[in-house]
């Protein structure tokens, strides 16, 4: 990823107070022109609350916001460079599907013929060709946002911003949208900012996330990055599933730390592999992925360069995937419990699934593991 | 089997509208018969003759009086909708959009407080207020900024026109408050992300919306007001009859039954046609939203 693409959206230690409340506590935050760049996080994160004050629906209490390098303090949302699709996405029921998508075009000096043109070409291009005379309220939900998207992108606004906008649909029309999104995004190249509470969404569909808890950015960062190397125990957390161990330091030098972990026995992990941008005092953690570690039978062999024994405690079976939990030889008790780590396996053809009980052995590298303290 | 489950809940459904059904038969439509009747015989001298006529009808429609008072009528009631649904507008906006929610309701009811004191005495305050010796005229020649009593402010449509409009003020509040709160609010934010300012996101988003709620708001006060007797009495002074002032006097003053139903008739008849207008406009506001 080339980072030399100009600032499109810049945030400056933006503030925003309602009452007491502190919605936003100083968000610092570039956006790059023609980035598709999600906002994640957990309901009240203040996540909504960031993508309102750039469309200028919120004053911000403190900082500045700055679109295309000009400041906006005094800018309202109808002059704003920016279009917005709702999360309800707040079709005019009074207006047909073409009167929605021209909406905007209201002061656009073009003639009749063209700006027709132009509401068919957007149409045409989020996939509702011919649909222009239907009544908006006869819509399905899938087909509501499409319009949203149109009457939106119709004004080739500098920034999109898209206000959860999936999660109003099923499943399989989710996934269908988000790979629509995706190309609909390359295609325009205009900015998206996504705002979204589901994390594969968000590491399905963006070039950078921002992760916010309580009205702050915990960590800003490329899905892979996100998911492999989390900021925090928070973060590691919310993104996908994550183990955690606790674990004993044992002692540090020369970039390294050397760490004793009750079920996985002593470990040495670089600098890299460390964070350190833990607030709460849970202690020292070691984290890894389900799928980081591997489930090897009594004959196979492996190439990884540690094993550990373990009890199957639970089996989930998904289909595609089999999750165990297991109970490792020698974990700590936490609750006078062994808390049991999640190991998933994709259920390849040959490999059978293993049953409740069964004694295994636990196959896994020290670079899959992140510690916390 | 189906078939005779539904005739049993068909008859439950009969039995369960069958009181109202009956008492409605009896004090609205009986009544409404017989002024239908009534208004094609013929008047006798402190009697109706059981002679089929249209001469009441012809009457009707060719007398210059009639026809005078009935557009005064029409145009009163006009003037007394529209005045009511301007200023009842920016009312039920105020508390729609303006006013806290867990306030509204306060709102509402105060609204309602002018329906704790009777119509009439409503209707005899406004003389005190508006009249010669009244309120505002004893006020203003008291400050010395007039010298003698303001005469345009009673006994003439004017009067009628105020004293109307606020009694039927919370009529058309509700409905168009009602319309204004079905507004989902991100429809709004959209016009105006759209590039329009609130002005014209109001005229291109909200008053449309509204629309349903003006509609009714037009219809509930244009209905009664039409047909109101008190007022001009009242605050007219007797001097300026509207329509239901002219049937009173020719039903009960000069005891013309016939001709006083085929006024009845008539005037039910073009207050019917205009309701029909309105609600045909009505639909075409409904349809897009159900």
């Amino acid at each position: 990823m080339t980072d030399d693409r100009k600032p499109m959206i810049e945030c400056r230690g933006v503030h925003k107070h309602y009452g007491d409340y502190h919605a936003l506590r100083g968000i610092d935050l570039t956006i790059r022109a023609g980035e598709f760049f999600s906002l994640l996080g957990p309901s009240g994160c203040g996540k909504t609350t960031l993508l309102r004050t750039i469309a200028g629906f919120e004053d911000i209490s403190d900082g500045a916001i700055l679109i295309d390098q000009k400041r906006m303090d005094e800018v309202p949302a109808n002059k704003r460079p920016t279009n917005m699709v709702f999360q309800s996405y707040a079709i005019f029921p009074h207006l047909t599907v073409a009167q929605n998508v021209a909406f905007g075009l209201r002061r656009d000096p073009r003639g009749k013929a063209e700006k027709a043109a132009l509401v068919e070409e957007a149409l045409a291009m989020v996939g509702l060709r011919g649909y222009g005379n239907r009544a908006a309220h006869a819509l399905s939900g899938g087909q509501r946002q499409r319009v949203a998207l149109a009457r939106a992108l119709i004004l080739k606004p500098k920034v999109l911003l898209l206000d959860e906008p999936l999660s109003a649909l099923d499943r399989k029309m989710r996934e269908q949208m988000q790979v629509e999104l995706i190309k609909l995004q390359r295609q325009v190249g205009i900015t998206f900012v996504l705002v979204t509470h589901d994390q594969e969404e968000a590491l399905v569909m963006s070039d950078r996330i921002a992760v916010m808890f309580e009205g702050e950015i915990a960590q800003l960062d490329g899905p892979e990055a996100l998911y492999a190397r989390p900021a925090n125990r928070r973060v590691a957390d919310f993104i996908g599933v994550m183990n955690f161990l606790p674990a004993q330091i044992l002692g540090e030098a020369g970039g390294t730390v050397t760490v004793e972990v009750p079920g996985l026995g002593i470990v040495e992990l670089p600098d890299r592999q460390v964070s350190r941008a833990n607030p709460d005092d849970a202690g020292p953690t070691i984290g890894f992925r389900p799928e980081t570690m591997t489930l090897v039978g009594p004959a196979q062999t492996h190439s990884q360069p540690r094993e550990t024994s373990a009890t199957i405690d639970e089996v989930v079976y998904y289909g595609d995937m089999t999750y165990y939990d297991l109970r490792l030889d020698g974990a700590a008790a936490v609750d006078g419990k062994a808390r049991p780590v999640r190991i998933s396996m994709r259920n390849v053809f040959g490999r059978d699934v293993q049953e409740v009980g069964t004694r295994t052995r636990l196959a896994w590298s020290p670079g899959s593991l992140v510690l916390f303290r | 089997m189906a078939k005779g489950g539904l005739d049993a809940q068909a008859r439950q459904g009969y039995t369960l509208i069958a009181p109202p059904f009956l008492y409605a038969l009896l004090i609205l439509a009986a009544p409404l018969l017989t002024i239908l009747t009534y208004s094609f015989l013929t008047d006798g001298y402190l009697e109706v003759v059981r002679d089929f006529t249209w001469a009441n009808y012809v009457q009707v429609w060719t007398d210059p009086i009639v026809r005078t008072v009935m557009l005064r009528s029409l145009m009163v009631s006009a003037l007394v909708t529209l005045v009511t649904v301007l200023l009842a507008f920016p009312v039920a906006y105020y508390v729609s959009f303006l006013v806290r929610p867990e306030k509204k309701s306060l709102w509402l009811f105060l609204i309602t407080i002018p329906f704790w004191t009777s119509y009439l005495i409503r209707v005899f305050l406004w003389k005190v207020i508006l009249g010669y010796n009244g309120v505002i005229n004893s006020s203003l020649t008291g400050l010395g900024i007039i010298d003698e009593p303001l005469t345009f402010i009673l006994y003439n449509v004017n009067s009628i026109v105020i004293t109307l409009a606020h009694a039927y003020a919370p009529f058309a509040i509700l409905p168009i408050f009602v319309a204004l709160e079905k507004i989902d609010r991100s429809l709004l934010e959209a016009g105006r992300d759209l590039g329009e300012s609130r002005a014209m996101t109001f005229w291109r988003v909200t008053l449309p919306l509204a629309m349903p709620g003006v509609l009714a708001a037009v219809l509930i006060v244009f209905i009664p007001t039409i047909g109101d007797y008190v007022t001009p009495e009242l605050i007219g002074g007797g001097k300026i009859p509207m329509i239901a002032n002219l049937i009173q006097v020719q039903m009960l003053a000069l005891d013309n039954r016939p001709l006083g139903s085929a006024l009845a008739v008539t005037a039910m008849a073009i207050v019917a046609l205009v309701s029909i207008v309105f609600l045909l406009i009505n639909r075409r506001f409904l349809k897009v939203r159900s």
